[in-house]
């Protein structure tokens, strides 16, 4: 385990969690960000707020990357073949929205309220994503 | 302090959030699912701290009725385990093991103003509005 890096993980998730508190106490909504996502593209309730969320899970990154540490690469290394993106993506929004949540909304919001239907979620989408990196790796597509 | 406000705020600190735990590179969220070979448990930390940090404050905050905003609070009701949610949960599991981008990730990668990413999250888009159309 040569990257593992359990201080800003755990750091990186402590933030994660004080987000999710501060947006359910002030606007009763859970930061479930499939959820928003579906709501900001398809839905006309909450609309600009659910659109702000997002820019702002994207401006987040750009304070850092651009700002706080311009001279660290950025790192963001994902596979290059359309192959994988384009159903990666695809089954990514559909199964999250069929699964009635994410990684954070199942995963962290979910679980954090002790749901059962949100442990059973993420042990199942966990469980596939293991599998799915066992085969690509057994054929070669990643190490 | 209103609600578009504070949605924003939610966001850029949740953005930040996933660039400090690793998150944002697809590369680290493979190690965590490649438990055969090299496993990264980073991703546990970063669930762990979430969980951590926000379960107490949402069971404390349960039974209230309306949020600081003045806002109805709908939390999702108790239901039973639903083939949806099995189907649902299995396949974005399989979408996430193909390129190690989940829904937050995959918004945050436009900061890294890479075309992958924008082609992930227009696929992404397609997934959610497919599924709206299919499934009633």
């Amino acid at each position: 385990m040569h990257n593992f890096t359990p201080v800003s993980a755990l750091i990186g998730g402590v933030i994660i969690g004080l987000s999710v508190v501060l947006y359910f106490y002030s606007t009763g909504r859970l930061a479930g960000i499939s959820g928003i996502f579906e709501n900001a593209i398809t839905s006309t309730s909450q609309k600009a707020s659910n659109l702000l969320f997002l820019i702002g899970l994207v401006v987040g990154p750009v304070i850092i990357y651009y700002l706080i540490m311009p001279n660290k690469p950025i790192s963001f290394e994902i596979t290059n073949s359309y192959l994988l993106i384009i159903p990666g993506g695809f089954l990514v929004g559909f199964g999250t929205r069929l699964g009635g949540g994410c990684t954070s909304g199942h995963g962290i919001c979910g679980i954090g309220r002790l749901s059962v239907n949100s442990m059973i979620a993420t042990s199942i989408f966990v469980t596939t994503g293991v599998i799915t990196v066992f085969i690509l790796q057994q054929l070669g597509i990643y190490l | 302090m209103n609600d578009k406000f504070i949605s924003l705020i939610s966001g850029v600190i949740f953005g930040i959030g996933l660039v400090i735990s690793g998150m944002t590179n697809p590369e680290k969220v493979i190690g965590f699912l490649s438990i055969a070979h090299n496993w990264d448990a980073s991703l546990i930390f970063v669930m762990g701290g979430g969980i951590l940090t926000a379960g107490p404050f949402l069971f404390l905050l349960k039974n209230k009725e309306t949020s600081a905003l003045g806002n109805q609070i709908n939390l999702p009701k108790k239901q039973k385990l639903d083939s949806k949610t099995i189907i649902g949960a299995s396949l974005f599991g399989v979408g996430w093991g193909l390129v190690g981008l989940c829904p937050g990730p995959a918004i945050a990668a436009i900061a890294t103003l890479d075309p992958i990413a924008f082609v992930f999250l227009i696929s992404m888009a397609a997934g959610v509005l497919a599924k709206k159309n299919i499934v009633k």
